[in-house]
């Protein structure tokens, strides 16, 4: 421990401890821009400058490690005048658009300037006039409002190893820019939407699709059909004021009727039907000598990795769709059927914890059903938002259940969610498929949690099965340079883009900390263990579809619907 | 007082600079033998003694940042020549490499067996190519000939950016990424390239290490001013009629340098204001001439010693003009790393445009005021820190020719 003074008061705080560390410790708040707490450290805003006896330069709290007797003073008349300088430098470039702004109330930079008591800027406001860039159909950049701080470069490069943005330029012109080329689509970024929690403001968002939403549900013609991924519950709740998880599921379902959903149907009934046709596939895979390992599909962001870094690999995808693509083909074909419904009327939305997901539905091969699969792609947080627009006051509003023939889901579609959930869902029941013996313990805790990379071995009657899971590009990065080295002792890999899994995925409510993340995987499993059917295949409308629809797994109506190819996107100078 | 005494310059017009046989005929790699066959610790306590301290501008104890570099425990250590030299004004460093490259070589060499580093680095201003070829030259006889023993140097290019010329830019650039600087701690001598301890030294503190090692510490405590001893290269440019270089003992004044080595200014003219150090230093007023160059004395009057600049002014110049010419410089040249520097920079300039067109305030003077002040300690490294020091001093100096340009 090292003795120090902060502004008058005696702490011991650890050996290594930084200033910002050791003023959280003694409750001293210290604003910061650039900090992120679970990044490098920058020190390149200098927000947090504070004044250390001894030195003629003020120190960066985020930077500066204590030392033994260190008296250091957070809020001198020099330390403030500092900080709102450089605060008062940043917002003269920045477009004073606050109401209109999509990190409206919601922004870091927001925050300090109230807490820095900015007022009358003197310095004469210019803004660099650069045109937003709109290129991907999932998130946009308007350069303008970039501080500079680095979080989104370090998000892309560090955890993700996509290497999408840098730095251009220097002085007052350097600017975060895509790699690669002018705009975000001709760099190699895999639209995970990192970069959104990562930013501090408001120059990375998602692209909205909520004018869509509204005009559909303004057309009495139109019918507007919703689909829900497993990981938007949890999350939903940080959007209304709830604690994570705390929104039951059913009055969940009600809000989004109070918002003009005309059926409200569930992602996890194709997640367990995913189960199913990936389940079966891997079997068939292992049993026929197909291309091994074989790699989840779920992940639209993993999947433009993929297409992008390891084209040479793409056979050892899945051929499944992502569930929201399942949910798509057969929304406007099976279910249509089954409620008597003209498909051309009707307007299919999911509700997505990805940005990534935009980009899916819009992908040319996702047209299977005859029309577009999937219409919109809405995240958790605009639907955060239209919930806000409605005023829907969820601590009063009645319990409503999902719809039918595509409402009906296990605890193993539910953790989909949480990385190491497909796989776990999988092993739930390929188990029971391969042994014909009811699984006692269903829960496979060795896919679970946070690491990085997570893996396991599975005795099927003497067929063991090695699995791997992983979560962040930067560690599907490792078992993928394994795979491409013929090194892979896998037979079976899920990955997810984001870290965390779905739970951290670009469209939840902005989280700058995976401690939220990990929150968020334990609200996954409660609700698991709460559902009264836990494995795939006992889920009664799978059970129907496949009797009435689809007939086996892997059969002629699945390859038609179900199933797809991805393709070689791998960019020169990569 | 006012004599030249050239140390690191010893070998200037007396050897080809191209024939190591010319410089080991003045004695050169004696120095380096004599290291060798020194214990490291007690050449490191040698070279401290002597209070030799570094030229580049910062003016820490040379012995001692070795000696934090030789005490970080490493697999591999690094020996780094900051050579960038970027400085208008300053061409002290291309004097050194270009007319006696192997006493930078046999520098380095020592260092590196001082801190147990077999691998250096030259990062040499792109601006030089000339030089580059030099020291390539100089590096491939010395090779040849075997004196550097199983020390290696490689010269590594700049690209023309300002702030290479600090030394974790400059780590940067070697290391192939942009040339921005790291914060510090940790400092170079215990993580510098690529993460290991190195030492950076300006080329002129490297010459300067063999003729220590050769006559001594206490030879070399015993010149110039106590606290800063030695010589220092001075480059002369502006309003001065002798446009050169002096190698001169540090306790020699300004007024020496300008009027007894400079020759004063030029024509009827009268003297106005120098600028030492480069173009972050301070311009110092008439009053200050009696100042020492020595980095203490400088500091006292609010200046820098720097890289030895020497800008002279006669009374014919527009001072805020020139300063606004400055900022200009320093909001083209800042890295846009951190907030204070990259924004500062640039409002900076835009403030001394607004003035120096006539259509400035007494409240943009004072904003250029809190605004100095502000990015002189709160900017990450040395470049946006020392950037307001033309801006803060003239005003403090020069407040008339300010108040004549306001609306």
């Amino acid at each position: 421990m090292v003795n120090i003074t902060i502004n008058g008061m005696k702490a011991s705080v650890p050996e290594g401890s930084t200033i910002l560390q050791a003023a959280q410790q003694v409750g001293i708040y210290i604003p910061t821009l650039c900090y992120h707490p679970d990044q490098s450290v920058k020190a390149n805003c200098r927000v947090c400058v504070c004044e250390v006896e001894g030195n003629r330069l003020l120190q960066a709290a985020c930077a500066a490690p204590v030392f033994e007797g260190m008296v250091i003073k957070t809020n001198t008349p020099k330390v403030l005048e500092a900080r709102k300088t450089i605060v008062e430098l940043i917002l003269a470039n920045h477009p004073q658009d606050c109401l209109n702004c999509i990190r409206n109330g919601a922004c870091e930079l927001q925050t300090l300037a109230e807490d820095l008591i900015i007022r009358d800027n003197p310095f004469e406001l210019m803004v660099r006039g650069f045109e937003k860039d709109l290129s991907t159909p999932s998130l946009f950049r308007d350069p303008d409002k970039c501080v500079l701080c680095r979080r989104c470069i370090e998000a892309c490069s560090v955890i993700q190893s996509v290497n999408a943005l840098g730095v251009e330029g220097r002085g007052s012109e350097a600017m975060v820019v895509p790699t690669l080329g002018k705009d975000l689509i001709d760099s190699p970024c895999v639209m995970c939407g990192q970069c959104i929690h990562a930013c501090p403001v408001g120059a990375i968002g998602e692209i909205e699709n909520i004018d869509q939403f509204l005009a559909a549900v303004a057309d009495p013609d139109t019918i507007v059909v919703t689909q829900i991924a497993p990981a938007v519950r949890v999350a939903i709740a940080e959007e209304i004021g709830m604690a994570t998880g705390e929104l039951p599921m059913e009055v969940f379902v009600n809000g989004l009727r109070q918002i003009g959903f005309d059926h409200v149907l569930h992602t996890n009934f194709t997640a367990d039907l995913t189960i199913l046709e990936e389940g079966n596939e891997l079997l068939k895979r292992v049993k026929e000598g197909g291309t091994l390992p074989m790699f989840t599909s779920c992940s639209p962001g993993w999947i433009n990795f993929c297409e992008t870094f390891y084209p040479d690999l793409l056979d050892n995808l899945s051929t499944c769709k992502s569930p929201q693509q399942m949910f798509g083909a057969l929304v406007k074909t099976y279910w249509a059927e089954k409620m008597n419904i003209d498909p051309s009327k009707i307007f299919s939305v999911s509700i997505m914890p990805c940005v990534a997901k935009k980009f899916e539905a819009d992908r040319p091969e996702m047209y299977d059903s005859g029309y577009k699969d999937v219409d919109i792609v809405l995240t958790t947080r605009e639907i955060g938002r239209l919930f806000r627009q409605s005023g829907i006051d969820f601590s009063k509003l009645p319990a409503s259940s999902f719809d039918s023939w595509m409402g009906a889901y296990t605890g193993a579609a539910v953790i989909f969610g949480a990385s190491g959930g497909v796989m776990e869902a999988a092993l739930r029941t390929v188990y029971e498929v391969v042994t014909g013996n009811t699984l006692e313990d269903v829960n496979f805790t060795g896919v679970r949690g946070f690491e990085g990379i997570k893996e396991a071995t599975v005795d099927l009657n003497g067929l063991e099965v090695k699995v791997a899971v992983a979560h962040s590009l930067s560690n599907a990065r490792k078992l993928m340079d394994q795979v491409r080295a013929g090194e892979s002792p896998y037979h079976f890999i899920e990955i997810m883009a984001c870290p965390g899994g779905c739970v951290g995925g670009g469209g939840q409510p902005i989280t700058k900390r995976n401690q939220k993340r990990i929150e968020r995987i334990d609200a996954i499993y409660l609700e698991d263990e709460a559902m009264p059917i836990r494995k795939s295949h006992e889920n009664p409308e799978v059970k129907t579809i496949y009797e009435e629809f689809l007939h086996e797994p892997l059969g002629h109506k699945s390859h038609e619907l179900l199933h797809t190819h991805y393709h070689d996107k791998h960019k020169k100078y990569l | 007082m006012a004599e030249e005494l050239r140390i690191v310059l010893r070998n200037y017009g007396k050897i080809d600079p191209l024939n190591i046989d010319d410089y080991i005929a003045q004695g050169g790699y004696d120095a380096l033998g004599k290291a060798r066959g020194m214990d490291q610790k007690a050449l490191i306590e040698e070279v401290k003694k002597s209070g030799l301290r570094g030229r580049g501008g910062a003016g820490f104890n040379c012995g001692q940042k070795w000696q934090f570099a030789y005490m970080a425990p490493a697999d591999q250590k690094y020996v780094v020549c900051n050579a960038d030299e970027g400085e208008p004004g300053t061409y002290k460093d291309r004097l050194i490499m270009q007319n006696d490259p192997q006493s930078l070589l046999e520098g380095m060499a020592i260092c590196g067996y001082a801190i147990g580093s077999n691998k250096g680095y030259i990062y040499c201003r792109g601006e030089y190519p000339y030089v580059v070829d030099v020291l390539n030259q100089a590096i491939a006889q010395a090779k040849d000939k075997g004196v550097l023993g199983d020390f290696d140097i490689e010269v590594r290019m700049g690209a023309g950016a300002y702030v290479c010329g600090e030394e974790t830019a400059l780590i940067e650039s070697i290391e192939g990424s942009r040339g921005e600087p790291r914060f510090k701690p940790p400092f170079p001598p215990s993580q510098g390239l690529w993460q290991k301890p190195t030492i950076v030294n300006n080329v002129e503190t490297f010459a300067n290490i063999p003729v220590i090692v050769d006559k001594g510490a206490e030879w070399y405590a015993a010149i110039g001013a106590p606290a800063y001893p030695g010589t220092k290269v001075f480059t002369l440019t502006g309003d001065v009629n002798n446009k050169t270089f002096f190698e001169v003992p540090t306790n020699t004044t300004i007024r020496e340098i300008v009027y007894k080595l400079g020759g004063g200014i030029p024509g009827d003219r009268k003297f106005k204001a120098v600028q030492i150090g480069g173009t972050s230093g301070a311009f110092i007023p008439e009053a200050d001439l009696d100042t020492p160059v020595a980095f203490d004395a400088m500091a006292a009057i609010g200046a820098t010693l720097g890289s030895g600049a020497v800008f002279v002014l006669d009374d014919s110049r527009d001072i805020v003009d020139v300063v606004t010419r400055i900022a200009g410089f320093f909001e083209h040249e800042s890295c846009g790393k951190c907030a204070p520097c990259r924004e500062g920079t640039m409002r900076t300039a835009e403030l001394m445009e607004k003035i120096d067109a006539g259509e400035g305030s007494a409240d943009d003077i004072a904003l250029l005021e809190k605004l100095g002040r502000v990015m002189s300690y709160s900017c990450l490294c040395g470049l946006g820190q020392a950037a307001p020091s033309p801006v803060l001093s003239t005003i403090k100096n020069f407040k008339a020719d300010y108040d004549a340009k306001l609306m």
